[in-house]
């Protein structure tokens, strides 16, 4: 137990934030395991200890799900790990996947107290330590959210993503049938094509996808929804009383310059379905190939463009650029996964901006960049970049993976009469989630374009309450 | 899993293959695709159907024994289930109102060229179907097309071994100087389908071509299947596989296509150390 003062109350520890054990920087660049090990007993209590259990805990409106922080911190410091997971779940059924791929940062430990005076509690690594003790345990003594009595009613999710999965976990708890339509051959969305083995384990989104499974959810793989089926069939003659969409943003976006057909230049959604879903790091024991390039510019400033250029590292590329337009500054990518980059070896090449992709036989042997400047504010509060004139230069590569975005992916949209879509695309939701169509909601990046694990997951959340209101409504 | 319920070879090196997939069947339209993965571990590719019963929910597709993927498959038989089979994926080929057509076949896209002049036929068009192959023995669904009422069935075969000797852009050619066709669709190797664009192009007649870029997802989420359509990018998989043949830059699509050449000489170097019985 933590130390007590004379009259019994608890002491907090005013130690420094525990680090995180990382595997050394040389060594783990070379394969595809993963870079955080995770908290052990020992350092978890040392993180719980500095938690001072605020009267008022401001780090809970920091979480996008509202998670009852220091609640789990305290059944942490109880040793009670499983009541600590079982908090967690009440308002997140993935703490091991948010434990490592939420900004935290910008999250529940900017508004903790202690982050005005320094360092932070490592609330992320403590939800991660949780997650992991959970799925360490069989799958009998795992936090199992309680099904609720059978309510009748038969609910569509479409897209196993962190969006579609909450939904589904929600809206098992209700009582509702619950089918998730997923298009690939294997489900988790981003968590299983997008995110990298290095920093979310394909066996942890597995477990998850397992946890659900034990709850009643059913999933359906290979299933197109807009081509296998439409949304008016789930509706009609296979009977579903309400559909959630949770399909994301899958659609690249790329440069818009010349030479960007080249061989060799890979969206970074190819690159990392390919090497992520498709496995083609172990090519050719897995059938699918991936260019393993020597030089490789990456270009973007986000989490993509972070795991798409540690993972070209990973391939074997001798260097790795990462070409932003901005400074690092305004680099949209988590602190943490900047400097595990560059501790990795990855080349910045700040303020610096693509004109064209050159080659020679029809493949990539450079990009023509130009330096930039930064001026004022945009719409974003990024200060916009400007080219600086005759900065022209080339970056000798063989390899380009593009990392500058998604939109939303029509396929659904345009096979769904009636559902109504921004000018860019994206569904048109309420607050809650509820389209133009009755019983249809939305949530995700379908709705708001490209954010996080966590904001997908909250408005997965949100729209299953919507959904369960809808039905009970409606009688 | 998707149990496999027919399989017949063709020809030496291509193969029809049927599969349950009920829910598949009662959406597909002539010139869409399927992606299908053989087993854990295998590789996604896509694959056009060539026929669909709806009443007896079952999809066929054809495919050539060129690379590893196509190895496994052509080893699998009837009672043996695929992995993996999605679909129907791709814009329907647009059959409406084009009047006298003259859809050319060549090799393995003959296959696709079936359930377009079928449709084309069914859609009140006229129809002249030209198939070509390297050589009489790789000329595939001739007994097929014999029994559709086309206006005509011109057969051509490289080394004169069957039909006339030659490529298919003579026979092309001459309907199109005879003005006898208002329209053109080509479904073949990308070489082909862009000598028969050109061929078209110089009789001022429309030629629409059936591409087969490279695929990873086949939902429009990967990218990898970008082509340039008269100086715009389009993937293949959404917005094809039918493009305006005059406006699609075929260098770039063949050099796309050779993309992992190497890397699947590597495959198949490696599977036929594993298994020399079947290469």
């Amino acid at each position: 137990m933590p130390p007590v003062d004379a009259s019994g109350r608890r002491r907090p520890s005013r130690a420094p934030r525990t680090p995180m054990p990382e595997r050394d920087p040389i060594e783990r660049a070379r394969d595809f395991e993963e870079v955080a090990l995770g908290y052990s007993e020992e350092q978890a209590l040392a993180e719980a200890d500095r938690c001072l259990q605020c009267a008022n805990p401001t780090c809970i409106a920091g979480c996008p799900v509202n998670i009852d922080i220091k609640s789990f911190i305290a059944r942490i410091l109880e040793r009670d790990y499983a009541g600590g997971v079982a908090v967690i779940k009440e308002r997140n059924a993935l703490p091991a996947v948010c434990g490592r791929v939420c900004p935290q940062e910008e999250q529940c430990e900017a508004a903790c107290v202690l982050a005005r005076k320094g360092e932070p509690v490592a609330i992320g690594r403590l939800e991660r330590f949780l997650g992991d003790f959970d799925l360490a345990c069989d799958l009998e003594h795992r936090c199992q959210p309680e099904v609720g009595p059978d309510s009748g009613y038969k609910v569509a999710v479409i897209g196993s993503g962190p969006a579609g999965l909450a939904c589904a976990g929600e809206l098992r708890r209700f009582g509702h049938a619950v089918t998730v339509f997923e298009s690939l051959h294997a489900p988790g969305g981003v968590l299983t094509y997008g995110i990298p083995e290095f920093r979310l384990p394909k066996t942890i989104v597995a477990a998850e996808i397992e946890a659900l499974a034990m709850m009643g959810v059913e999933l359906v793989t290979d299933a197109v929804i807009g081509a296998t089926y439409t949304l008016d069939e789930l509706m009609g003659e296979q009977g579903f009383d309400a559909v959630f969409i949770g399909v994301g943003a899958g659609l690249p976006v790329f440069l818009g310059v010349p030479g960007e057909n080249l061989n060799g230049v890979y969206s970074a959604n190819e690159f990392l379905t390919r090497v992520n879903l498709m496995r083609a790091y172990e090519f050719p024991k897995a059938d699918t190939p991936v260019r393993r390039g020597r030089k490789v510019a990456v270009v973007g400033g986000g989490n993509v463009a972070m795991d798409a250029a540690r993972t070209a590292k990973r391939l074997g590329a001798e260097q790795v650029f990462l070409v932003y337009r901005r400074s690092e500054e305004e680099m949209p990518a988590r602190r943490e996964e900047v400097h595990h980059a560059r501790e990795e070896g990855i080349e910045f090449k700040m303020l610096c901006s693509p004109q064209e992709i050159v080659g020679k036989d029809g493949w990539v042997t450079g990009m023509v960049v130009t330096d930039m400047q930064l001026g004022e504010p945009d719409a974003s509060g990024r200060r916009s970049p400007v080219c600086v004139v005759g900065s022209e230069h080339t970056i000798e590569c063989d390899t380009v993976i593009v990392a500058v975005g998604t939109r939303a992916n029509p396929l659904l949209t345009k096979a769904t009469p009636g559902l109504e879509v921004s000018s860019r695309g994206y569904v048109l939701t309420d607050d809650e989630g509820a389209t133009s169509l009755p019983g249809v909601f939305a949530g995700g990046d379908i709705v708001t374009g490209s954010a996080t694990v966590i904001l997908a997951m909250g408005a997965g959340k949100r729209a299953a309450r919507a959904i369960d209101r809808y039905l009970r409504e409606r009688g | 899993m998707f149990p496999i319920v027919h399989k017949r070879q063709l020809s030496e090196s291509v193969f029809e293959m049927g599969v349950e997939a009920p829910q598949i069947a009662r959406k597909v339209r002539a010139g869409q695709f399927l992606m299908l993965r053989v087993a854990e571990g295998g590789e996604r590719i896509p694959l056009t159907f060539s026929d669909w019963s709806v009443e007896e929910g079952w999809i066929r597709f054809i495919f050539m024994r060129v690379g590893k993927t196509t190895h496994l498959l052509s080893h699998m038989e009837p009672g043996e289930a695929l992995a993996d089979v999605v679909g129907p994926l791709g814009t329907p080929t647009h059959v409406e109102g084009l009047g006298r057509v003259a859809v050319v076949g060549g090799g393995v896209g003959t296959a696709v060229a079936y359930p377009v002049a079928r449709a084309m036929l069914e859609a009140g068009n006229e129809v002249t179907v030209i198939v070509g192959a390297r050589t009489k023995d790789l000329l595939i669904l001739i007994d097929e097309f014999e029994e559709m009422p086309l206006k005509d069935l011109i057969v051509v075969t490289d080394d004169g071994s069957a039909g006339e000797k030659g490529l298919v852009t003579a026979p092309l050619a001459r309907l199109c100087q005879a003005g006898a066709i208002d329209h053109a669709m080509a479904i073949g190797p990308a070489i082909m389908m862009k000598f028969c664009a050109q061929t078209a192009k110089e009789h001022g007649v429309p030629c629409m071509v059936s591409l087969n870029p490279i695929m990873v997802d086949g939902t429009g989420m990967c990218g990898a299947c970008r082509v340039t359509v008269g100086g715009e990018t389009k993937f293949g998989c959404v917005d094809g596989p039918d493009f305006d043949g005059h406006l699609v830059d075929f260098e770039e699509l063949m050099s796309r296509q050779r993309v992992y050449s190497d890397m699947e000489r590597e495959a198949d170097a490696e599977y036929s150390k594993e298994c020399r019985c079947h290469l």
